[in-house]
């Protein structure tokens, strides 16, 4: 990848600088010189960078350098608070109308992800709230929208309430609403045709459903790969039709993401919701200081240490991270957390929230195949304890036998070797990371 | 002759067709009608001295329109270095440069249009539509198949995305507004089965033209990737040579993702060309001179909004003012 982390950017001012006692306004100067192109780089808007230096650039300079931090990290600190400030709290609460039904209104531009947030959003209210949500297909343009609407339905079990393409999209919300009175549903959720922000005549649409339906809350659906534009999308939806929240999409994606904070800073409306996947229980709360790291390119870590958490057993994952910090983690204990981490979802998923896991290059291998694994396991069956404890006993006739065992090659029994190694490093960058972000020693990995 | 005169012998040569593009592009985009040279004028007239203001703006016009910080920052030392060593002082006369460099980005060492796309004569040329979710693939399928067969070309299209709702009627529609026939199965077969299907169709019905469909889907789903790879060598194994192109689909909303996703398609597809679409909004699109420049792929169409005739060629010089139009439409 052509991006480098905000971090990767910062080492060379940082050796420059390390041991000094005062953030000099020279310090500054180059440090934020690489935090602006780092943000710029993540699609953080032009306008919304220019308006943050300037604000990271008043805090930073004189301070005294923290014995616990180097000037560096200090500088990222800084400029995380700011983005986690920006960025706001967490919100993901979804309005509660005093009279049933709340309606909820999905607006965006065209391939943002609507519809299948419209089915996440229903999924979630039922399965988290034991709510009845009704969907309604307001999408009359595009081919099969209704129809991708109603297959969505039938995945869920929920209700979908269409009038087809020739209706207009006006009516079909307000019959929406009185069919979800007599009908009982606590929650109606209207999807609409994705349409460009400067389309005059669909926004006018969209404001005629909104004045119709007096909805509880309006999202705005943002594809998270969207560049400098999301400014102006996002400024002209929330002109026009004031919208509550925003949800984004496609998370999962290698994205940095840096669109969320343009939104949040040209709207000020919550970002509520993440988009994770193409499931339909792939919808998250939308974590902003998660997303401030991200931006800045140092991972997600934090989203993977909870979703090993909610997978490993405390005890476990104390021992192992015990492990991975002594460097003592060997093949058996490798072999162990195979299953646990199996448990955890798909493998390329995991990875991709590591910082700088595709770097590796012997990882990028080990993230492919899941149907791998099973060889892998059958490497490892095939050691010897002595050699599960200890791969440096590793020679040329253990290893054939090894092949031989496990029904593999030797060139794939090595492969797993240079992996091992890799992987250990790099469990020792997270464990170090994780640390961090509890307050403890503040030491990144990447100085 | 140097390059500089070269595209411009072009550019005047070309200017009828030139406005006329950029009339068009002007319709979708809501711009402004003046010529791209003309554009630059008022830019550069609005700045008496080459200085670090005007330089500053530049860098802001083109960072706003997604072209890319590190391609922005290299354009801009160039520049700046031009600037020094032919010793302008004067703004007008760094029009030029400017102008040069940005195509040179474009289209590096070699001006060659590549635009066209690459189809046989009498015989079964293959289109692989691939791209990120959401972007455009099925809609520019519908838009292509109409063309071609407006230009009297057989058209079959293969409705490979197996997986989203509703994506198969979706293609199906496209393909009775187009006029041509669709193969298709039900939903969660495998898409492999769909376009070996779609090639025996398109063969015994004599078709000049398969286009197939595929699931979106995100550059870093390994899994995913490889699933389209066995696609591709479906299509290789059954007509020699085929693929004959493979359309990576990018909205031009996309930021700097947009250059991972032309590495990551490349890799496991072998892409020959990219559609631009989405390009009736305001955003820019900007960073297809950076997936030019570093992976030499060419964008072969645009689209300009969603009914069946919004695609159009490609045409560098209407990109490349559209990428100014809003600093140039000041005041
Ligand atoms: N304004 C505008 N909208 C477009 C353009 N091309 C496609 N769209 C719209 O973008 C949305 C998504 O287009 P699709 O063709 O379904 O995209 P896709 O890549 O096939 O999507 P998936 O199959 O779901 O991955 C639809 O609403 C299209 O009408 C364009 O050039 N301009
Ligand atoms: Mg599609």
């Amino acid at each position: 990848m052509a991006f480098e982390g905000l971090a990767d950017r910062l080492q060379s001012t940082i050796k420059k600088i390390t041991g000094k006692g005062k953030v000099s306004e020279q310090d500054v100067k180059e440090m934020t010189r690489e935090v602006r192109l780092a943000l710029l780089e993540a699609d953080v808007n032009y306008k919304v960078v220019k308006d943050l230096i300037k604000r990271i650039k008043e805090r930073a300079v004189g301070q005294e350098v923290m014995e616990s931090l180097t000037p560096g990290q200090q500088v990222i600190k800084v400029v995380k608070e700011e983005l986690t400030a920006l960025m706001g709290g967490e919100q993901s609460k979804i309005a509660v109308a005093d009279k049933a039904p709340t309606v909820i209104m999905m607006t965006g531009l065209q391939g943002a992800g609507k519809t299948t947030t419209t089915g996440k959003l229903a999924n979630l209210l039922r399965k988290k709230h034991n709510r009845s949500p009704l969907l309604v297909a307001c999408d009359i343009y595009r081919p099969a929208a209704i129809q991708q609407l109603e297959t969505l339905g039938k995945q869920l079990d929920l209700p979908v309430f269409s009038m087809g393409t020739d209706a207009n999209p006006v009516d079909i919300a307000q019959k929406a609403i009185e069919k979800a009175k007599e009908e009982h549903h606590d929650y109606v959720i209207i999807d609409t045709a994705g349409r460009l922000h400067v389309d005059s005549e669909l926004m006018q649409e969209l404001e005629e459903i909104k004045s119709v339906v007096k909805p509880d809350e309006i999202y705005l659906v943002v594809d998270s790969m969207t560049g400098q534009d999301a400014v102006n999308v996002a400024e002209s939806f929330n002109e026009q039709l004031d919208i509550t929240g925003v949800v984004l999409t496609k998370l999962d994606g290698d994205t940095r993401g840096g669109a969320a904070l343009s939104i949040k800073a040209v709207t000020d409306k919550p970002i509520k919701f993440a988009g994770m996947g193409e499931k339909l229980d792939q919808l998250e709360a939308f974590h902003p200081d998660r997303m401030a790291s991200r931006i800045l390119g140092m991972g997600d870590v934090l989203s993977l240490i909870e979703k090993a958490q909610t997978n490993v057993d405390e005890k476990q994952a104390k021992e192992l991270e015990e492990k991975m910090k002594n460097m003592s983690f060997t093949f058996d204990d490798f072999l162990e957390q195979m299953g646990q981490v199996k448990k955890m979802g798909p493998l390329d998923d995991l990875m991709s929230m590591i910082p700088g896991a595709n770097k590796m290059k012997g990882l990028k291998n080990a993230q492919i195949d899941e149907k791998q694994i099973s060889h892998v396991e059958a490497i490892i069956q095939s050691m010897t304890k002595n050699e599960r404890q200890d791969p440096s006993l590793m020679n040329a006739s253990r290893k054939k036998r090894i092949a031989k065992g496990s029904g593999t090659s030797v060139s794939q029994v090595n492969r797993l070797l240079k992996q091992f190694e890799e992987m250990k490093k790099m469990m020792k960058q997270m464990t170090n990371m994780q640390k961090g972000k509890k307050g403890k020693g503040m030491k990144f990995p990447f100085m | 002759m140097g390059f500089m005169d070269k595209w411009k012998m072009k550019f005047q040569k070309n200017e009828e067709e030139t406005k006329e593009v950029s009339t068009k592009y002007k319709d979708g985009m809501k711009k402004t009608r003046q010529s791209f040279s003309g554009r630059i004028n008022d830019l550069i007239a609005r700045y008496r001295k080459v200085d670090e203001d005007f330089f500053e703006e530049l860098e802001e016009v083109l960072i706003t329109a997604d072209v890319g910080v590190s391609t922005v920052m290299d354009l801009i030392d160039e520049l700046k270095m031009e600037v020094k060593r032919q010793n302008i002082k004067d703004s007008k006369a760094v029009k030029d440069v400017i102008s040069e460099k940005l195509v040179e980005i474009y289209y590096g060492e070699d001006d060659e249009q590549t635009e066209h796309l690459n189809l046989q004569e009498e015989q079964l040329s293959i289109i692989l539509v691939v791209g990120v979710n959401g972007a455009g693939k099925t809609t520019s399928i519908g838009k292509l198949a109409y063309q071609l067969k407006q230009q009297g070309k057989k058209v079959v299209l293969a409705a490979g995305d197996t997986f989203r709702a509703g994506a198969i009627e979706q293609l199906d529609i496209w393909g009775e507004r187009a006029g041509v026939d669709v193969i298709k199965q039900n939903e969660g077969s495998d898409p492999a089965a769909v376009i070996f299907d779609g090639i025996k169709s398109a063969k015994s019905r004599n078709a000049d033209v398969l286009i197939c469909d595929t699931a979106g889907r995100l550059q870093n789903k390994v899994n995913l990737m490889n699933e389209l790879a066995k696609v591709k060598r479906v299509i290789e194994r059954e007509v020699p040579g085929a693929p004959h192109e493979v359309l990576l689909v990018l909205d031009a909303t996309t930021g700097q993702n947009a250059l991972s996703q032309a590495k990551t398609f490349s890799e496991a597809t072998d892409v020959s060309g990219i559609v631009l679409t989405k390009l009736d909004g305001t955003a820019k699109g900007g960073i297809v001179l950076a997936i030019r420049h570093e992976l030499q792929l060419p964008v072969k169409y645009v689209g300009l909004g969603e009914k069946m005739e919004d695609l159009q060629e490609f045409d560098a010089h209407a990109f490349v003012y559209g990428l100014f139009a809003d600093m140039l439409e000041e005041d």
